[in-house]
């Protein structure tokens, strides 16, 4: 905070050519500005949690071509090309809940919600790539993401849910 | 009129409570889950307004220092800045507790702690806020820092007090003394009596949302502030008082809280400095922290140091607790003098204590503020109290699942202190604890390594006596029906993720016969919403629940009045359910809830209703102090805790816990069982690894990497265990849940840690290095203690 720092010049807007839950967005950004902020001030897609803005705490979780990521910890401009979901966009078409959704409501994986965006994402990304994980690889799957209501174990019990949910074949 | 409790006309004896209740008891999603798991929930910093400004705070770097030069035309002169507020804005002095306010939107003249506020400015962006920030200039002339509880004991100069106008002549804030019963001859005439003291580091709420707020002071002349806070009430006080309005121009709006725990329950700083910024340019401005300003905010359990002394007699019957505790507040006083008061008189359940005596003094320190946190004031003794009684227990050769259940308080019962006890399941805790744990076979029998411990906790269910000692309720609600059929309840108990809207909407349903998607919970806005105190304390279920139960019955005479007027029938006889009003003699008699809700509209033009909870009549002693920790009813509960300790690094893992609560009656089973499994992991958390240490006054670890949290792969298994006790004044018998069931967690990890390696741990966090350490020294002084193979 040293004012006698000269101010570097802002660098120019460029147009980020993203493509946010299936649709193609080109906001004007800077350089340096990270996804998640695109997200959020840019896209209004106010469901990306701002927690920590340091890759802490995970309320931020996105996925990127399907792998969850950091939003607060990768430029926007990084994020091109690649294929971004919010949870804004792991809904059914006909608006429906995705079955981890709909077992975090269920078994009361949410308390006051905050962490909740940044954990469906990496629940979703988790089954995703491994349909019938064991408690263990769940609770490992889900060490980047802080919540400090449940202690866990109702989101744990939510996933070992959803995971039932989706081998039954049946998308709630 | 309605105020009495009434009770459906069904049959007493078995199966009674399954005919009773209807949605009481019930597992249910919160009401409020479907918008948090989709992402729709609207959170402080979700909201835009048009022309809302980036506010940022300029905090002190140093600990302690006279502000000897504040200029801020630099920054007033950058093009996009909008406004900058010093103390020159307001020096009027605020704090949530009538008797301490000694904090103020800036800091004024010095500051107390680094991370004080010192000014704030608000500009079009970002950017521009933080180059503001930077072309501030302050110049400070630096004071002796205390960053020691023990150095702000000694008489100091004026210019030295850390809050200028204390009435001490040293730095203390509040000292209480209390005695009840002769504790002296107790431990002179006890069996055993053991003596021994803790020190416990300060932990803090570390909520997943960061503070944020937003103010807009209209042309109009008046004032909207939207802020994460869990007690929209006291905000809107301290507003008024502030900003110098009256309270009919000011709107407090509460959108989703992210986490609280106690962290967002003082009227802030940050929230005055929004709104002073907004005056100043007649625009909304939004303060959002990062995370380390976040932990310079703070608030958390304070550092305390406690001395507890505990004598039993030759009955093998608790004789005398004498507890002293030194509390390190930090630069505020918050809710401290409560908290000073508590770190003794909670000590005195859940076991008959017939002599008891405590000292405690609460210090300003250099430091951030502490305030409440989930179980404020009760956990560090309550750890203490714990961990000696396993010590009396060994000394006497008692099982101490079994002392403590001879030596429990019995239901209905006055504690030495006044405490008037209602409904008690402590009894019931311990025994399930025992059965579930399998207690018998573990405890003393495991092998080295692993062990079994158990801790107690009990806890106040709202305070009898509000804050401000007024004659208002402490919680109102409003009920309003219209040509939809809907229910509108309006609330001012604040939701923080505990559920409280679900709470609510429960009770409601319960009353009127109705689904919960026939309700919907309105309880952000202070314009619409009648007064409720606030979501601490443990009170929003047991006073909250109280008003919606009442209001509901009163809404409920009306509906079937209507009823009756359709009908022909007598409405005595009328009961409400499954969406209809049933003539309950013959009950072909029915009237569908639309068809009564539009005959009641129809005479009147307006369905509404209230009902408020007031706190029981004059009770508890007439000591000074009589009225701190004194609830209209307690929990009570009773953990078993499962450890392993690593022989090689002394690391404890935690593997099982068996949580037993005593919640009155549990409204929703699924919300009790997360309010107990949250307690277990935050609990768990100061036990083994939370701590918030500072060097030079400055906190080491701003972030939530370094302040470490149990991470999912090290949180134990936990099965919860409702007890039920029906309380007598608790709506539908329920008592809290939220903050009791994170007292036993500590005690019953060290418990079992000294069941497992033989080391007594009276410093917590039980670190590695600590628990290992004492590992070491007692392996030196050859293992006295219990005899067990190594």
């Amino acid at each position: 905070m040293d004012a006698k720092i000269a101010k570097p010049p802002k660098p120019a807007r460029v147009v980020a050519r993203l493509r946010v839950n299936g649709r193609d967005v080109e906001p004007a950004v800077r350089p340096y500005d990270v996804l998640l902020d695109v997200l959020r001030e840019d896209l209004n897609l106010t469901g990306t949690k701002r927690g920590c803005d340091m890759g802490t705490c995970g309320c931020c979780t996105v996925l990127l071509d399907g792998r969850p990521a950091l939003s607060c910890l990768t430029l926007a401009l990084e994020a091109e090309g690649r294929e971004i979901t919010t949870v804004e966009g792991v809904r059914g078409k006909d608006g429906s809940l995705h079955a981890v959704q709909a077992c975090f409501e269920a078994c009361g994986g949410s308390q006051c919600g905050f962490c909740t965006p940044g954990f469906i994402m990496t629940s979703v990304a988790l089954l995703d790539r491994n349909p019938r994980p064991s408690e263990a690889e769940v609770r490992t799957a889900i060490s980047g993401n802080v919540c400090r209501c449940t202690g866990y174990v109702k989101i744990v019990e939510a996933i070992g849910k959803a995971a039932e949910m989706r081998a039954a074949g049946t998308r709630e | 009129m309605s105020d009495r409790p009434r009770r459906d006309p069904l049959p007493e004896g078995e199966g009674r409570r399954e005919k009773t209740f209807r949605e009481i008891g019930k597992r249910r999603p919160l009401v409020d889950a479907r918008g948090k798991v989709t992402g729709e929930a609207v959170y402080t910093d979700d909201l835009k307004l048009p022309g809302m400004l980036v506010g940022k705070v300029l905090r002190s770097p140093v600990a302690h220092a006279r502000i000897v030069r504040l200029d801020t035309s630099r920054a007033e002169a950058i093009p996009g800045v909008r406004a900058v507020a010093t103390a020159r804005d307001s020096a009027v002095s605020f704090g949530v507790l009538p008797l301490s306010h000694d904090e103020t939107a800036f800091a004024v003249d010095k500051v107390r702690f680094v991370g004080d506020q010192v000014a704030a400015v608000a500009a079009d962006d970002e950017e521009i806020a933080l180059e503001a920030l930077a072309a501030i200039d302050v110049g400070y002339e630096e004071l002796r820092p205390f960053l020691e509880p023990e150095d702000s004991l000694a008489e100091v100069p004026p210019e030295l007090k850390i809050w200028p106008k204390t009435r001490y002549a040293s730095n203390l804030f509040k000292a209480v003394d209390q005695s009840f019963g002769d504790v002296d001859a107790a431990i002179a005439g006890a069996k055993v009596s053991i003596r021994r003291q803790f020190e416990f580091i300060g932990v803090t709420h570390a909520f997943t949302e960061p503070h944020c707020v937003i103010a807009h002071q209209d042309t109009e002349e008046r004032l909207t502030v939207w802020s994460a806070t869990q007690v929209p009430h006291y905000l809107h006080r301290a507003l008024a008082e502030v900003m110098q309005m009256p309270m009919h121009r000011i709107r407090v709006v509460r959108p989703a809280v992210g986490g609280a725990f106690g962290g967002k329950s003082d009227p802030f700083p940050h929230e005055m400095a929004a709104a002073l910024l907004s005056r100043k340019c007649r625009r909304p401005v939004k303060i959002l922290f990062d995370r380390e300003e976040v932990f310079y905010s703070n608030h958390g359990r304070h550092p305390t140091k406690q001395d507890v002394t505990i004598a039993v007699g030759n009955d093998h019957a608790i004789a005398a607790y004498d507890i002293k505790a030194l509390i390190d507040g930090g630069a505020w006083g918050s809710f401290g003098i409560i908290t000073t008061y508590y770190n003794g008189v909670l000590s005195v359940g859940p076991y008959r204590v017939p002599n008891f005596r405590y000292g405690g003094k609460r210090v300003y320190t250099n430091k951030t503020p502490c305030g409440a946190m989930r179980g404020h004031g009760a956990v560090n003794t309550r750890f203490a109290v714990e961990c000696v009684l396993d010590e009396v227990c060994e000394g006497l050769g008692e099982d101490p699942i079994e002392f403590r259940i001879r030596n429990a308080l019995p239901p209905f019962c006055t504690t030495v202190n006044g405490f008037r006890i209602t409904s008690n399941g402590i009894v019931q805790c311990l025994e399930r604890a025992r059965e579930r744990s399998g207690w018998r076979d573990k405890f003393q029998k495991l092998p080295y390594g692993r062990g079994i411990g158990v801790g107690c906790g009990f806890y106040i269910s709202g305070s009898a006596l509000p804050i401000h000692w007024e004659k208002m309720p402490q919680s109102t609600v409003h009920l309003k029906v219209d040509f939809d059929g809907g229910v509108t309840v309006h609330s001012l108990a604040a939701e923080i993720g505990q559920g409280s809207d679900t709470v609510l909407a429960q009770c409601v349903c319960e009353v009127l016969g109705l689904p919960l998607a026939r309700v919907r919970v309105r309880s952000q806005d202070s314009d619409t919403a009648p007064v409720d105190l606030g979501s601490y304390s443990s009170r929003v279920t047991f006073m909250a629940g109280n008003a919606a139960r009442r209001a509901a019955e009163q809404l409920r005479d009306q509906v079937v009045r209507a009823a009756a007027r359709l009908t022909g029938y007598p409405w005595e006889g009328f009961v409400l359910e499954d969406e209809r009003a049933i003539f309950a003699p013959n009950p072909r008699v029915t009237v569908t809830w639309d068809d009564a809700v539009k005959e009641a509209l129809h005479e009147s033009g307006a369905l509404i209703a209230k009902g408020h909870y007031q706190g029981p009549p004059k009770m508890g002693g007439t000591h000074k102090g009589a009225a701190a920790g004194l609830a209209p009813s307690y929990s009570f509960s009773a953990f078993v805790a499962e450890v392993e300790v690593d022989k090689e690094t002394g690391a404890v893992r935690c593997t099982h816990v068996w949580a037993a609560h005593d919640c009155g009656r549990a409204l929703n089973p699924v919300a009790v069982e997360g309010q107990i499994e949250g307690c277990v992991h935050m609990g768990l958390g100061q036990a083994l690894m939370e701590e918030f240490p500072y060097n030079r006054g400055a906190v080491l670890n701003p972030n939530l990497l370094d302040y470490r949290t149990v991470p999912p792969r090290q949180v134990p298994k936990v099965e919860v265990l409702i007890v039920e006790t029906d309380d007598p004044e608790g709506p539908f018998g329920a008592k809290e849940a939220g903050e009791g069931p994170i007292l036993p967690i500590a005690p019953a990890v060290a418990n079992a840690v000294y069941d497992a390696v033989g080391v007594r741990m009276r410093r917590l966090p039980m670190t590695p290095d600590r628990v290992y350490e004492a590992m070491l020294a007692r392996a030196r002084a050859g293992a006295r203690g219990r005899a067990r193979a190594t």
